[in-house]
């Protein structure tokens, strides 16, 4: 990857339309590298996730022409939430596969179209539309759903154990977990206060998310993304190349991309797929995936990990951008990713191991720094339009490695010390389908 | 002489756009971006296709998951799928009972729009003895604080159906 860009994430942007938001976007990625003229890119991939936002079928043709790119090769990716990040990997392939020596990934999404219920409404026709979607089709209810029933697996049967009243188990355990879950709104919200692309910064307590409107019990308000209007776009070339474009090219160095049934209900329970760093005898009396885990998120984990050499994620990565379009799907990431083992990702969350060093959260965080996750501020405070998010995080992982930071968000805060490797994590559907990319310093 | 009042209806423009639920959009650099409403409906003509008998079963009261043929396999779908997920062989229809308990479940305080007037609502994945995958469904006649993992329940069905998977819901069980 040699340069990227990222327009402000809002609520509206009532004065650009999707093709003017790509290209302001664009236009700024070309100014960031040298050398880079629109003659040089052989062809684009371009994402956005739904056709109903913007009701314009092939509206990636627009944005080609807007662009000037025609008449070279482009196709459109969608992949539900994981849009953005299928397309990074799109370009990545058309790049690695030598059909390309220099790719644009563009995305982007204009959810303002339509009033947020009923956008809420499109997003939910991601589920099957025979067994889900007519029940009170909400993701947030799938969400809520999942995380009900990954803290009976690990809270009730591990921390609450020994509360007798199964009622009484259940509700000290869930309290926990939104008490946890609130801890990973802060420190999203919080980050963002340095990044002027995110849509909601904001200083807030436990208390405060706990407080923000009961969205799907138990997921509040301040736990949920919201819907956005953004662009975001990247250049991936081949390595011949790269130093043509700037001083500082980042490597892509694995890629990973897992699947998981439509339904929830057909999540089977079979056993864990393992990293090197895990042994089956952790996971004996475990269900999975169930609707607790996400076996796509494990599975893109294992295919970009084993390709980049990561043994020891933890350890090995410098930092995640993770697609936390719920606090609960951030914890439960942790584990799929192997942050922690399953079962320990609230605790996990409590040692502060995902939180920056040196930033105020108001919060006991004495691991901070060991993996930061999101330090961008993640979906929840940065926005989600969904075709440009896996991109945006693409953006802020190669400005952290480049370490510009300080450049492009006019504020060194965010900047990480000398990172060497980081990942992004794109997510869909109830956990559908996720990629994974490992980008490292190629500098 | 008149003037002509042939464009007079137009003279006010910003008039005419709010009259119309149009509007003018400043930004912070003046410029004006005109935002207009277009409606758009649409009537599908959808097929359950190969789930149509699971849809005409909870008219009658009943409900349908599948059993993979194959003697090796065997697994059980509370939500049924006419092709087994794990070994691929055709399933049958299988009949689970009327009464499961709860795998998980939430509350929904807000919803989709067309879904927003119902609210609050509880939504619920029940495991049936037997089989080896569960099915979504509402949860009627109980509220948030009633509800808890391994709740058992039993089934409602619709007297006057709708042929969509809401003419099914359950309830927490009498014991």
């Amino acid at each position: 990857m040699v340069t990227g860009g990222v327009t402000k994430f809002a609520k509206a942007h009532p004065a650009m339309d999707f093709r003017l938001m790509v290209k302001r976007a664009y236009d700024y990625a070309l100014r960031d590298a040298t050398n880079l003229t629109s003659d040089r890119i052989d062809g684009t991939r371009i994402s956005y996730f739904s056709d109903h936002f913007s009701r314009q079928l092939k509206a990636a043709s627009m944005v080609q022409d807007y662009l000037g790119m025609n008449p070279k090769g482009s196709v459109r990716i969608e992949w539900g939430g994981a849009t953005g990040g299928e397309c990074f990997q799109a370009a990545y392939e058309a790049v690695a596969s030598g059909r390309m020596d220099v790719c644009l990934a563009a995305g982007y999404e204009t959810m303002s179209r339509v009033a947020t219920w009923k956008g809420n409404e499109f997003i939910a026709l991601a589920s099957d539309t025979n067994f889900d979607f007519p029940l009170g089709g909400f993701y947030t209810g799938y969400y809520a759903l999942m995380v009900v029933r990954h803290v009976y697996e690990y809270l009730r049967l591990g921390k609450f154990a020994h509360v007798r009243d199964e009622r009484e188990a259940q509700r000290l355990a869930i309290a926990e977990a939104q008490r946890v879950m609130s801890w990973v709104s802060v420190k999203n919200h919080v980050n963002a206060l340095h990044n002027p692309y995110a849509q909601y910064p904001k200083r807030v307590s436990v208390d405060d998310v706990l407080r923000s409107e009961m969205i799907s019990y138990p997921l509040t308000r301040d736990q949920i993304c919201t819907m956005s209007d953004g662009a975001a776009v990247a250049v991936l070339c081949d390595e011949a190349r790269a130093k043509e474009f700037t001083d500082r090219p980042i490597r892509v160095t694995g890629v990973g991309c897992g699947t998981d049934t439509m339904r929830l209900a057909d999540r089977p329970f079979g056993k864990v797929p393992l990293f090197p760093h895990e042994k089956a005898a952790d996971y004996e009396r475990l269900s999975y995936p169930g609707v607790h885990s996400f076996r796509a998120g494990r599975a893109a984990g294992l295919e970009a990990y084993r390709m980049a050499g990561i043994t020891d994620p933890i350890r090995q990565l410098d930092f995640i951008e993770l697609h936390d379009a719920y606090a609960s799907s951030e914890i439960q990431t942790y584990e799929d990713l192997g942050l922690c083992r399953y079962g320990e990702g609230y605790d996990f969350t409590l040692t502060g191991a995902p939180f920056l060093k040196h930033l105020d959260y108001g919060l006991p965080v004495p691991d901070a720094g060991k993996i930061p996750v999101n330090p961008s501020g993640g979906l929840i405070a940065c926005g989600h339009p969904v075709g440009a998010t896996g991109l945006m995080q693409g953006v802020f992982a190669f400005w952290q490695l480049q370490e510009r930071i300080a450049k492009h968000f006019g504020d060194p805060t965010l900047q990480l010390e000398h990172p060497q490797r980081g990942a992004i994590h794109s997510h869909a559907g109830t956990g559908s389908s996720v990629t994974v990319s490992i980008l490292e310093r190629g500098y | 002489m008149a003037k002509p009042k042939t464009f007079s209806k137009f003279r006010d423009v910003q008039e005419e756009i709010t009259r119309s639920g149009s509007a003018i959009f400043r930004d912070k650099d003046g410029f004006e971006a005109l935002v207009v409403r277009s409606p758009y409906a649409i009537e599908y003509i959808h097929s359950y296709a190969e789930d149509s008998p699971f849809f005409l079963g909870l008219a009658e009261g009943k409900i349908l998951g599948s059993r993979c043929t194959n003697a090796a396999c065997r697994f059980v779908f509370a939500t049924p799928r006419s092709h087994c997920m794990v070994c691929g062989t055709a399933t049958q229809w299988h009949p689970l009972p009327n009464r499961g308990k709860l795998h998980s479940w939430t509350t929904c305080h807000f919803g989709s729009e067309a879904f927003l007037k119902e609210t609050p609502y509880n939504l619920a994945l029940v495991e049936f003895e037997g089989a080896g995958s569960v099915l979504l469904a509402r949860l009627k006649d109980c509220t948030e604080k009633d509800l808890y993992v391994g709740m058992p329940v039993e089934a409602r069905f619709s007297d006057q159906p709708r042929y969509s998977i809401t003419d099914l819901w359950f309830v927490p069980a009498r014991t």
